[in-house]
């Protein structure tokens, strides 16, 4: 217990302690709201969607968390290479649970650096009813960054250098963003594009953000919580397999 | 308090480490010496529980790092021979960190700290981050770090090396005094022969994965009727450059430092 809580705080400490990380981090998002929802939101607005930067907002939420999750996941190469790692690996402590201190730190760092992009998309124009709802809503934002920190994290484990990261964000991450429903409605979508946003976990969580925030989503709610606990379990039992076969 | 035997490890067709066997007794300084790639560290990591063996049997302090993982690594600290602290932590918060990973409480936990951070004379630079120390500082604070929870086995993989002579006798200094004082059984690799002379109560090289020569540094002149350990090393191992294929590993480390603007020597 005591080995995941340092785990735990020592990410925490690191990401308050990296000011410009947090600032640069933001510049993406902040982009694609300014580019995306002023773009697009007139022609959006016409075609009777509504305001798109309120559409919009949710899924810029969930595409940072899963960006800072991955990359807080596939962080650990690093690690594992110049230090820190070898010395938790030798510590009197379970490697699951390491694995899970590592998780749920670079979890905490995603889901905060998701509450941060909510807010700046205050500035944009993104307006809530009741303001109560952020905190069901920062739960379901620590549901998906536990998804892809853990997802990060077992493929960190395979991995033997960060040569392969481009090609993970590019084949891997990339289009499960873009094709989550995160800039797009899942409606009147071609069925092969509505079949692969089906099996990409991300759609759940934005689609979940949507419906605590909006109250309107396109999948069941208890539906959209049920993939996403279930995903993050599956992924778990891979990485914890994946990372106690890691030599360091 | 180590007891190797048969000791082997295979990466496919590769054997790194050959049928190794040899004894390290309590509060002995015991010198692993051998050429890039002879088997080293991959003995070292075998001993840390980092990597399972192929074959063979091993013991620390009477466990088995295979079958009691656990109680191995509380028996032993270990000094890594890359960096491995966290530089985005002060000396302080890495040496928490450590006492709080191998469950070490917290009314001894402050004590101990103090008492090992001026053992290495870091106390005044206990709240600066990593990143600005040197580096010898930062091997000095290793040391500190590894000796948190009182091992009875100190592992040292190639502790000074890029370090100056001063701080490279200064590390010696703790280590002898460790195994004459606490009787800390101290294990440690290095290049520098001259450093294994001094210090090391026995020696074994390894080469090919293989124990070539094991004993004194007097026996092992005497073995080879050379004048000077460093010769007789050069008789037993061949003068012939190794050549490490660099791995993907090495990449990333040249990468790191080409990277981080710090000085690595």
């Amino acid at each position: 217990m005591n080995a995941i809580y340092i785990l735990w705080l020592r990410q925490l400490i690191r990401y308050f302690r990296s000011k410009s990380r947090i600032i640069g981090s933001l510049a993406q998002p902040l982009l694609f709201l300014i580019a995306l929802g002023f773009g697009f939101g007139p022609i959006y607005t016409k075609a009777g969607g509504g305001n798109y930067i309120q559409f919009l907002v949710p899924g810029i939420v969930g595409m940072s968390i899963m960006f800072t999750a991955v990359f807080m996941g596939i962080e650990m190469i690093w690690d594992r290479k110049f230090g820190f790692l070898k010395e938790t690996m030798v510590a009197p402590v379970s490697r699951f649970s390491i694995m899970l201190g590592r998780i749920l730190g670079g979890a905490t760092v995603a889901t905060l650096q998701g509450v941060l992009v909510m807010i700046i998309s205050i500035f944009v124009g993104f307006r809530l009813d009741n303001w109560f709802l952020v905190i069901p809503a920062v739960v379901v934002m620590f549901l998906i960054a536990l998804i892809f920190t853990t997802l990060g994290t077992a493929i960190a484990s395979i991995m033997e250098d960060m040569q392969g990261f481009q090609l993970i964000i590019n084949f891997l991450i990339m289009p499960m963003f873009f094709l989550s429903g995160a800039l797009f409605p899942l409606t009147g979508l071609p069925p092969a594009v509505t079949a692969i946003a089906l099996i990409d976990p991300l759609s759940y969580g934005v689609d979940a953000l949507r419906g605590i925030l909006l109250g309107a989503s396109h999948i069941s709610m208890p539906l959209n919580i049920v993939v996403s606990l279930g995903v993050w379990a599956i992924l778990l039992g891979i990485g914890s397999i994946l990372f106690a076969k890691m030599e360091a | 308090m180590i007891e190797v035997k048969e000791l082997t490890k295979q990466f496919g067709q590769f054997t790194a480490v050959d049928k190794i066997s040899f004894d390290v007794k309590p509060g002995e300084i015991f010198a692993f010496l051998g050429p890039n790639g002879a088997g080293k560290t991959t003995t070292i990591k075998m001993l840390t529980t980092l990597t399972h063996p192929s074959s063979g049997s091993m013991r620390l302090n009477g466990y088995d790092p295979v079958k009691n993982p656990t109680e191995a690594r509380q028996s032993f600290g270990i000094v890594f021979q890359d960096p491995s602290l966290d530089d985005e932590l002060t000396a302080m918060e890495n040496m928490e960190f450590h006492a709080v990973l191998y469950g070490i409480s917290k009314a001894e936990r402050k004590k101990r700290i103090e008492s090992l951070l001026n053992f290495v004379e870091l106390w005044d630079r206990r709240n600066d981050l990593a990143k600005t120390f040197s580096g010898g500082m930062r091997r000095r604070l290793e040391i500190a770090r590894g000796l948190l929870h009182h091992p009875k086995i100190l592992f040292l993989d190639e502790p000074t090396l890029g370090l100056d002579p001063q701080t490279r006798n200064h590390i010696w200094s703790y280590a002898v005094k460790l195994s004459r004082d606490e009787g800390m059984t101290v294990f440690f690799t290095t290049h520098y022969m001259e450093e294994a002379e001094q210090n090391a109560d026995r020696i074994a090289i390894i080469d090919h994965g293989q124990i070539v020569a094991m004993g004194t540094s007097e026996d092992l002149r005497n073995q080879t009727n050379k004048a000077t350990l460093e010769e007789a090393f050069i008789e037993l191992t061949g003068s012939e450059i190794r050549e490490e294929q660099a791995s993907s590993m090495d990449q990333m480390r040249m990468r790191r430092r080409a990277w981080s603007n710090k000085k690595i020597i």
